[in-house]
């Protein structure tokens, strides 16, 4: 692992005559801000803030990066990174209460000491989509490494990188979107087509879609193309369905991409458990083109 | 390289001497079976065995390893802050490990020292030992490493060669490390007869009953032996009791766990195994590996498939037969082999 500094802990533990950088090793970080996403309170945006500042530039990223949360005491978690890397001065991951370390992570409070292990795996594929139009697919919570891509996309610095954006985002039902007020200010801008739809919607004022994410995609989504990428994450059923409409319209598959999950430990590829074949969604994903995806197993 | 004779009578001193400058590991008899474990003053490898029950693997990897230490201690300036374990870097030395066992570990370093990362714990510890390794006059029956890119004198992996010959031991010392450890020894008299290992590893090649072919399984589409029919029969019998993964010396999977004892506690890795549904299974409940056939493919495809392709150098095996000597069900990684060697999908005629 290429390192040009050493972070804080490192130091720490070069005292202790330690050299090597220990990919196993996180970052300490500390809990800045805590926001309940949805009306079931069980997803909650978290905002880190590097202990040693300069930990952030080792910590440059990629949209459609993740990382291991470490809770000290009860274990780590590999979570996307929902914050752009044109954010500055801050890393957000949001994070659904599941399991022993998303639990209790819920119940830490700002001014926590935890640890930020990363960043792991590839990323989308930002160079081979440059000078392309983009139509983003995303269905409930799986929306963060795709916000992280939104906000990196439309950052003045990267805007005319890429052709038309088009974004289509799915949940059961309004209160159970992710990042409300960004997507109501992405509706407001004309350089951005958003395509918002819940399942169901019981608000008489609410403005967008209804309708389950594949039909929505078969209604909005532009035409296929050389030029045209989708990146597409959600949960199964949602994948399920979508990819047949993405196929009626011409979509070929390696222009369709996906960003896998699988249990993790070690997040570098060397634990063993989240292999689809001979690859390791760790470390040779978590992104992979559908064309990739035929030729593996479906262990995922 | 240099080739030595040792004569019994001076061998038991030598050992003796290598302990004021290494921590001697070697094969002692406790209770019924062999296992390695740090010799004692005046405690010597029993060089009659034949392996140990278990891989040598735990001294490189141990089945439980503490990575971190911290205290959850808000008074503490440090609290929640992971630090550093310092681990014992001090010489080491395995003496009689057999020569698929030491092989074995070049297998698994390429998964520890790879290129984007190194895992400074299991690189740090391997690189600390001297491997003597004890070639094979007489294999076991359950043996097939030579056709598993291994063999009975196998040299890839050791420091030096020991071969019994009898009142004697022909020692070939192949690295400089192995040159320090003879010298550590005192053992300096060259054999005028060095030839004789050649003879020697043939006659014990021969012996070498079974053999398992390799040759198809880079060039077989990973999905046709994925959907092949013989999983659900292979994985029938499978108890799903992770004893095939504990004892063999190429398997490497860990699991990390937080421990804590009052406001301390350690973060520590754990032998995990591919046979547990816990080792796959999502927060959600959901499982890509749920099913017991899903499972046991698992350890075959990465043994044989996908470690054949990732690195282009051999399956990740060495013919130990551990797994198959101890398997409660015998299930034969043989007979696994050659089923994935030979699958062709074309000619499969099983009632689908």
């Amino acid at each position: 692992m290429i390192m040009i500094q050493q972070p804080a802990s490192a130091r720490l533990n070069q005292k202790r005559g330690f050299t090597v950088q220990n990919p196993y090793l996180p970052y300490p970080v500390r809990i800045d801000e805590i926001i309940t996403e949805t009306e079931d309170k069980n997803l909650k945006t978290f905002k880190f803030v590097f202990l040693d500042s300069k930990d952030e530039e080792r910590f440059a990223y990629k949209a459609g990066q993740f990382a291991e949360l470490s809770v000290t005491g009860k274990g780590e978690i590999p979570i996307g990174i929902a914050s752009s890397p044109t954010e500055k001065g801050f890393i957000k991951f949001t994070v659904n209460k599941v399991g022993l370390v998303s639990t209790y992570l819920h119940s830490m409070k700002v001014g926590d000491i935890m640890g930020l292990r990363g960043p792991l795996g590839n990323s989308y594929p930002w160079e081979t989509m440059e000078g392309k139009n983009v139509v983003i697919i995303g269905g409930g919570f799986a929306f963060t490494t795709l916000r992280s891509s939104i906000v990196y996309m439309l950052d003045p610095a990267n805007r005319s990188r890429f052709k038309d954006i088009n974004v289509i985002y799915g949940a059961r039902s309004p209160g159970m979107l992710l990042y409300r007020d960004e997507l109501a200010a992405w509706e407001r801008r004309d350089d951005i087509n958003m395509h918002i739809t819940v399942d169901a919607a019981n608000d008489p004022s609410w403005k967008y879609n209804v309708g389950f994410v594949p039909t929505i995609t078969e209604q909005k989504a532009p035409v296929a193309g050389d030029d045209t990428y989708a990146i597409i994450c959600g949960p199964p059923i949602m994948i399920k369905f979508t990819q047949p409409v993405l196929d009626k319209m011409g979509y070929a598959h390696d222009h369709i991409i996906m960003s896998l999950e699988n249990r993790m430990k070690c997040g570098i590829g060397m634990c063993g458990r989240c292999n689809v074949g001979k690859e390791f969604v760790c470390k040779d994903g978590p992104v992979f083109t559908l064309a990739q995806l035929t030729t593996m197993p479906k262990e995922y | 390289m240099k080739v030595f004779t040792i004569d019994k009578k001076d061998w038991d001193a030598g050992i003796e001497k290598t302990k004021s400058s290494y921590q001697v590991f070697g094969p002692v008899k406790e209770k019924e079976w062999h296992c390695f474990k740090a010799l004692d003053k005046d405690e010597q490898p029993d060089m009659t065995y034949t392996n140990t029950r278990l891989s040598p693997k735990f001294l490189v990897q141990p089945q439980t390893e503490p990575m971190f230490t911290y205290t959850l201690d808000e008074s503490q300036p440090d609290h929640h802050i992971l630090k550093e374990i310092n681990k014992d870097a001090s010489p080491k030395a395995m003496v009689g490990i057999r020569p698929c066992d030491a092989s074995a570990f070049l297998l698994v370093k390429r998964n520890f020292d790879a290129p984007q990362y190194q895992d400074p714990y299991w690189l740090k510890a391997y690189n600390a030992i001297t491997f003597m390794g004890f070639a094979c006059n007489d294999p076991c029956s359950t043996c097939f490493c030579t056709s598993a890119g291994c063999g009975p004198f196998h040299e890839a992996g050791l420091d030096v060669l020991l071969v019994d010959d009898g009142d004697r031991f022909l020692a070939k010392s192949l690295t400089d490390k192995g040159d320090a450890f003879m010298t550590a020894a005192g053992w300096k008299a060259q054999a005028d007869d060095a030839g004789k290992i050649e003879a020697m590893k043939h006659a014990a090649e021969s012996k070498i009953g079974s053999r398992i072919s390799t040759g198809n399984l880079k060039a077989k589409e990973t999905t046709q032996i994925y959907d092949a029919p013989f999983w659900e029969d292979t994985a029938f019998s499978c108890i799903n009791c992770g004893t095939c993964t504990y004892s063999c010396p190429t398997c490497w999977c860990f699991d990390i766990q937080d421990e804590n004892r009052g406001n301390s506690g350690v973060r520590l890795r754990n032998w995990d195994s591919c046979m547990f549904p816990l080792f796959t299974i999502h927060g959600t409940g959901h499982n890509p590996r749920g099913a017991k056939v899903q499972r046991v493919r698992q350890r075959f495809m990465h043994k044989l498939k996908y470690y054949v392709e990732k690195y282009d150098n051999g399956i990740q095996c060495v013919g130990c037969g551990r797994c198959i000597r101890l398997c409660p069900v015998n299930i034969d990684i043989r007979k696994v082999c050659n089923l994935m060697n030979d699958y062709d999908p074309a000619a499969c005629v099983c009632p689908a």
